[in-house]
């Protein structure tokens, strides 16, 4: 099997210096191989969102700074590599997409400037001729008279619209991986699901890899080839999709797919709630992250920190109760 | 649009009218009142004849709100301001004649104000809380505190002492000697800019930290954009539209500031001219001035009401 396209290997993100430093990122590890669909799902707080932007080195510093691990896209380490480079890189080879399309469009710059931008950046276009791109990739998005909406500015869009400007954006210099940060959960439910379906389709036809961010696991089910499950800074569970679904490990999984409601359930069946908050990072409990909240809490989990450990070939999770479970 | 700038403009009329009657009433109670003077300046002994014979004569012997419309009849019907009650020659053109003077003056202070206020903001901004960031923070608290009249002062009288260097004192006109006439307005014009330009960079400083946390700034970021480009397309435009709006705010500061500044440096403009009628009661004057003082901050907030549909599109498309 060739190399994966993004390898991440022990990625520690910390915010802030000292005895007061959280680790929003701990030792995270994790591979995307091309065209594939990653998602990473968690509660708000369990590191996601951060994961994400160490990749493309934007964690905001000061506070924030990767103090641990590589990052290595294509080949090369993004770690090591100094501003100028990362610049190239980004919206380049690795685009993002972000949570709140109603804010991150700039309210005084045409839609046509924004998207042609990039384009005009990496690819050194000619702003009539990027201009033309961003026609194409707003038809591609589907935006109705897309020639004559390059001139509008964000506030003229709804919600949904500016999320398909913010991908066509994201795909302009057709990027070998694309970070979803969350790209529904500010849209209507409706909404959400076109989008997902424009992004998944979009992805498949340039051969983009896709890092899907959310704590919607019925989005995962749905559009993810593989998953990895984050809580307190850790990947505590990765597997396909199909297994992650099929066999649930950890518990803290578990709890999550019994809180969500399913059509193949019972009618009546209650959902099942995770028990308590989700943890604080400056204040982690000894041993396994969870612990407090674990139904199936043992001695071992209040001493002993579990790392990943193999159930088989693919699957893997983090919790020392699993295997007999 | 244009429907706009006319209610604008006809919402000008009362306001102008209400500080004319202000001026015209508050200006005839000043103590001292011109026949003293005028008597006093020509040595004449003051008999109460030459005293009614001199107030006929000036139409001061009328009742106030009489002089007031009599006043205000003239501007509306002929355009006229009245004439100087010294020198009997109208007041309008003089105030034409001074006021390209001010004019440039305020001018020249506002662009040395903004240019070089908000690239220091914007630095100030970038390197927040560092070295630099302090060091421009107190100086423009320095700049502030020191008031215009007392540097102006400075400048006339130090360079004179150490250098045998002074000011000109006789106006240059643009038409004699261009150069000449810029330089004499240079100083005045940077110590008019020095506080509005530590204003300016205090208030670009704070809100270039506002908009670089938007969210719309880490998506130029993360399209691999340099800071440059960052600044100067994303985040300046959205942060200077409050800078303009303080624009509008201070041109009656720039306009004060400028009569206290011709005064020191001898220009010749509507700070100078509007001293000279105060210190000599001439009414008319002081009452065309303050005129055109309040059609020029009216104006010039229209202006900068205007100019939002330039910098914020959701204005321009209501």
């Amino acid at each position: 099997m060739s190399k994966p396209l993004l390898q991440v290997r022990n990625l520690t993100t910390k915010f802030g210096n000292g005895p007061g430093a959280v680790t929003a990122v701990n030792n995270v590890s994790f591979d995307v191989d091309a065209g594939e669909t990653l998602a990473i799902v968690g509660e708000s707080g369990s590191g996601k969102s951060v994961t994400a932007l160490s990749i493309l080195q934007l964690v905001p510093d000061p506070p924030g700074r990767i103090t641990g691990g590589e990052i290595v896209f294509d080949g090369i380490d993004l770690t090591k590599l100094n501003e100028d480079e990362m610049r190239a890189i980004r919206g380049n080879r690795i685009a993002m997409i972000f949570q709140e399309p109603m804010t991150s469009l700039n309210p005084s710059l045409t839609i046509g400037l924004q998207i042609g931008e990039p384009i005009n950046l990496h690819k050194r276009l000619p702003w009539q001729k990027a201009y033309d791109k961003a026609k194409e990739l707003l038809d591609r998005v589907r935006m109705p008279d897309a020639r004559s909406r390059l001139a509008n500015h964000p506030h003229q869009f709804s919600g949904g619209m500016r999320q398909r400007i913010m991908i066509a954006m994201a795909l302009a210099c057709q990027p070998k991986l694309i970070i979803a940060d969350e790209p529904t959960t500010a849209l209507d439910v409706t909404v959400q699901a076109q989008i997902l379906e424009l992004l998944k389709e979009l992805t498949r036809e340039t051969g983009s890899a896709l890092i899907l961010i959310t704590h919607d696991l019925g989005v995962v089910a749905r559009y993810a080839d593989r998953v990895c499950v984050m809580y307190g800074g850790k990947i505590i569970e990765t597997a396909s999709a199909l297994d992650l679904y099929a066999k649930p490990l950890h518990p803290y999984t578990r709890g999550l797919m019994a809180s969500i409601p399913r059509l193949d359930q019972p009618a009546g069946l209650r959902l099942v709630p995770i028990k308590g908050q989700p943890p604080n990072l400056a204040q982690l409990p000894p041993g396994c992250s969870f612990n407090p909240r674990c139904g199936e809490v043992a001695e071992r989990c209040r001493r002993d920190v579990p790392e990943l450990m193999k159930a088989d070939d693919k699957h893997m999770h983090a919790c020392w109760m699993a295997p007999h479970v | 649009m244009r429907g706009y700038i006319l209610r604008r403009v006809l919402a000008l009329i009362p306001t102008l009218i209400f500080a004319s009657l202000i001026v015209f009433v508050t200006i005839r109670l000043m103590p001292g009142n011109i026949i003293d003077l005028m008597l006093s300046q020509n040595d004449v002994s003051a008999s109460k004849q030459t005293r009614e014979q001199l107030e006929a004569a000036l139409g001061l012997d009328t009742p106030m709100y009489v002089q007031y419309f009599k006043w205000l009849g003239a501007l509306v019907f002929k355009g006229s301001l009245g004439n100087s009650l010294w020198t009997n020659t109208p007041v309008m053109d003089e105030i034409l004649h001074r006021l390209p003077i001010t004019f440039e003056l305020g001018i020249m202070a506002l662009l040395v104000s903004l240019v070089v206020g908000i690239p220091i903001g914007v630095y100030a901004a970038l390197k927040q809380d560092t070295i630099g960031d302090y060091i421009l923070r107190t100086f423009s608290i320095l700049a502030l505190a020191i008031p215009g009249f007392w540097l102006g002062t400075l400048v006339m009288v130090f360079p004179s002492i150490w250098w045998g260097w002074s000011p000109s004192v006789r106006f240059i006109p643009f038409s004699q000697d261009p150069i000449g006439h810029l330089l004499q307005l240079a100083l005045p014009a940077l110590i008019l800019g020095k506080a509005f330009s530590a204003i300016t960079m205090r208030l670009t400083r704070t809100l270039m930290l506002e908009v670089m946390r938007q969210d719309y700034i880490r998506t130029a970021k993360a399209k691999g954009l340099s800071v440059g480009t960052i600044v100067m397309r994303h985040a300046l435009r959205n942060a200077l539209i409050p800078v303009i709006t303080l624009v509008g705010l201070q041109a009656g500061a720039l306009i004060g500031g400028a009569v206290i500044l011709e005064q020191i440096f001898v220009i010749p403009g509507m700070g100078l001219l509007l001293l000279e009628a105060v210190g000599s009661r001439d009414y008319p004057t002081i009452t065309g001035v303050f005129l055109v003082f309040g059609v020029a901050i009216v104006f010039i907030n229209l202006l900068v009401d205007l100019s939002y549909g330039f910098l914020d599109p959701k204005v321009r498309n209501r």
